[in-house]
């Protein structure tokens, strides 16, 4: 750069320079690459020094556990239809566990995300605020308010959805903000300028522009949302989670009912995630245009 | 979208129009109305109404005074007179024998005083309660006749609860109960109790800037020793589970990323043109994906027993089915010009890949990376509550506990703070490592590109 106000530099000049730059951009990333290298190997000796029982005594029983649950699964393999049927609440649980913290999170979301963009706050000085309960609701582990509610509520569906609730909401305000920032203006100013209000403006000038992006991003939410109720059934919020826990607990001789859990978690989360990405792909890229895999 | 032929007459298009309103007017008011159907179904699916009974305020109450405020207690044993004293009434907070703080002047009769002219006196016999306002209360514990109470004149106050064996008393500066074995004052403060020091330690009670004095002449070792094994708050334990959790995300993450990529290869049309291994391996990313982080790690629980490992293997697992989908896609959408004009300079195969594959998909694969090293540090500390490695664990086992709600607090911050700062981190070095991505550049969003963005 300083050589071409300098005077005019010769081809050698200029392939020198060009060799010193890839040689430091060599060594730029050979030292990252050491970099990161040590820090896996440390790591990852550290946490296996920090571990119960070591990852080279542990690797060879990794499938110990899902053998034995499978033969004995495969021994009483004529419960299992009864099993699947037994545990189908708990499924239902779960999933409207999901679909209800998704509704709510979504509206809250829809509210926050609002507030928290330009041109279309309610009160524009708020806006920096509202983006950091945003934050803070994201940061959330739903974990931490769901064991807090259970302590208050006592075990059951409704802290796991409050829980997933708030976390979904802070996490769909930051993306739903996003898409809002890209909607146009006019449809508002347009509604504006005939005497409608906050609400009308934001009912009949935003939500068509960005609906098909927010229906996405719920869709995708509640995807994520059905794994989060079910970890959350596992410490007490009921549903798959907590009848898995409890079959689990019971050990050798449940292990057909622990089966029939992990087929009903297993099957609804490949078929939501096929059927939310199949929805996914038809609100984004319309209809006619199909799947593009 | 519907067509218009131009040979419509205009009631025709009326109808039409009319239409278009109708349908749109039903939709306006059914999908509402299904939501709302759907909330009601809910409520009762749920058992709200139930909940509402079920709740135990008395718990939310205690939760939250007991995060920012804590208790000490004196008490007395009713029959040798010993009088102790212990912050939250716990071994780790308890005062040297023959010590109290400066409110408690301890004697033959110990006056505590509770502030605002509230004092409690342990006399050799009686125990006296002066409640400005009221009266004084006393009771005589004893063995054989429990405790008698003598209350001033009047109804017993909903504050006093007294029974042949018992007597509470609750007001705004304390708390008083005398059972026939012992006598015990409670006095509430704001604030978190003995966090920087216990009382244990030399450096107890000073003032910061006493303690840097310390620290300036040469004690500053010392000191930090003292935080650092606090036994109340125990830090050392505290920072050592956070590494953990920031350990599991971190490796998990990175791991699953070097196991996903070559892979991803494999499960691409562009670079793998043998139909079943393409098959079989979107199959296995599926399948990994499906299993689900919570299934993961009670098998792998079982294998390597609680701790870090197993979280961050957890995740590896997981994130590889995830990665191996984003980054199959992102491969099967490289650029072959750029290939070829590799391949024309002479370029052997592994040189093709090394500079006509991976610089055009490194920002992707960066940037999904990075986002997910920040939700797998929540998902750490979820999986760490179930496993039992950091964070998660100490928080579980701080809200089994039932009592220490300050320190539950303590690690809620933390948490929201060590996620907030990944979230942080990860965005600086998004910006860093990816020249092209600036905050400027907004296009149209479009979720369907970048299907798993977990935010």
């Amino acid at each position: 750069m300083t050589e071409l106000t300098a005077g005019t530099p010769t081809v050698e000049d200029i392939r020198d320079e060009y060799t010193a730059m890839t040689r430091r951009k060599k060594v730029y990333g050979g030292i990252l690459l050491i970099l990161f290298v040590v820090m896996m190997a440390a790591g990852f000796r550290t946490a296996d020094s920090r571990n119960a029982g070591s990852f080279f005594d542990g690797w060879h029983r990794i499938l110990d556990y899902p053998s034995e649950v499978l033969s004995e699964a495969w021994e009483k393999i004529a419960e299992m239809p009864a099993n699947l049927v037994t545990f189908f609440p708990a499924l239902v649980e779960t999933l409207n566990i999901a679909a209800a913290a998704t509704l709510a999170g979504t509206i809250l979301g829809t509210f926050l995300a609002l507030m928290s963009t330009r041109g279309m706050a309610y009160w524009p000085s708020l806006i920096p605020l509202f983006r950091r309960i945003s934050d803070v609701f994201r940061a959330v582990p739903e974990i931490v308010i769901a064991l807090v509610l259970i302590f208050i509520l006592g075990g059951g569906p409704v802290p796991a959805m409050i829980a997933i609730a708030i976390h979904t909401a802070g996490a769909l305000g930051k993306l739903f903000s996003e898409v809002n920032e890209n909607a146009s203006l006019k449809p508002v100013e347009g509604l504006q300028s005939v005497g409608a209000n906050w609400s009308q403006r934001m009912y009949l000038g935003v939500i068509p522009q960005v609906g098909p992006n927010y229906v996405s991003y719920a869709l995708l939410r509640f995807e994520i949302n059905i794994r989060a109720s079910a970890i959350l059934g596992f410490v007490g919020a009921g549903g798959l989670g907590y009848e898995l826990r409890n079959a689990m607990s019971w050990g050798q001789g449940r292990y057909d009912e622990a089966a029939a859990i992990f087929i009903l978690l297993f099957v609804t989360i490949v078929v939501v995630d096929q059927l939310s990405g199949y929805l996914r792909d038809r609100l984004t890229h319309g209809s006619e245009k199909g799947a593009s895999a | 979208m519907s067509t218009f032929a131009t040979d419509l007459t205009t009631a025709e298009l009326k109808a039409e129009a009319d239409r278009l309103f109708s349908r749109k007017r039903v939709m306006n008011f059914g999908l509402p109305a299904l939501v709302l159907v759907y909330l009601i179904y809910v409520f009762f699916a749920f058992d709200v109404a139930g909940l509402a009974a079920r709740a135990n305020w008395e718990n939310g109450k205690t939760l939250v005074s007991d995060s920012y405020s804590y208790k000490t207690h004196i008490e007395r044993d009713n029959r040798t007179g010993e009088v102790s004293a212990a912050i939250e009434g716990e071994r780790k907070g308890a005062y040297p024998e023959g010590e109290a703080p400066d409110w408690v002047t301890l004697g033959e009769t110990t006056v505590i005083d509770l502030a605002d002219g509230h004092i409690v006196r342990f006399g050799p016999e009686t125990v006296t309660y002066d409640i400005p306002g009221y009266g004084t209360v006393r009771a005589t514990p004893s063995r054989s006749a429990g405790v008698q109470a003598e209350l001033p004149p009047g109804e017993v106050p909903e504050w006093i609860n007294v029974s042949k064996n018992r007597l509470a008393v609750t007001t705004d500066a304390g708390r008083l109960t005398v059972t026939r074995n012992r006598s015990e004052v409670f006095r509430y403060f704001t604030g978190w109790e003995l966090f920087w020091f216990t009382l244990d330690s030399p450096y107890y009670g000073k003032s910061f800037g006493e303690l840097v004095g310390l620290a300036a002449k040469g004690e500053a070792g010392a000191i930090f020793n003292d935080f650092w094994t606090n036994k109340m708050w125990r830090h050392q334990d505290v920072a050592w589970a956070i590494f953990e959790t920031i350990l599991m995300a971190f490796l998990g993450t990175f791991g699953a990323a070097m196991v996903a990529l070559p892979l991803a290869f494999l499960a691409t049309r562009n670079f793998n043109p043998l139909k079943s291994v393409r098959f079989a391996t979107r199959r296995v990313f599926d399948f990994v994906r499906g299993v689900d982080a919570l299934i993961w790690t009670v098998v792998l629980a079982r294998a390597f027993g609680p701790g870090p490992l197993t979280g961050a293997l957890a995740i590896l697992v997981t994130d590889t089915g995830t990665f191996g989908k984003i980054f199959s896609e992102a491969l099967e959408n490289v650029d072959q010009k750029q290939i070829e004009g590799v391949q024309s300079t002479g370029a052997n195969a592994p040189q093709r890949y090394r500079f006509g594959v991976i610089p055009q998909v490194t920002p992707i694969l960066l940037s999904q990376l990075l986002y997910f090293l920040e939700s797998n540090t929540r998902s750490a500390t979820v999986i760490g509550a179930i496993t039992g490695g950091g964070i998660g664990l100490l928080l579980t086992q701080a809200i089994i506990t039932q009592k220490d709600w300050e320190e539950v607090a303590y690690y809620i911050v933390l948490i929201i703070l060590m996620v907030m700062l990944m979230d942080w981190f990860s965005g600086w070095l998004r910006k860093r490592l990816i020249k092209g991505e600036t905050g400027k550049k907004r296009k149209p969003a479009d979720p369907g590109s970048k299907p798993f963005l977990l935010p």
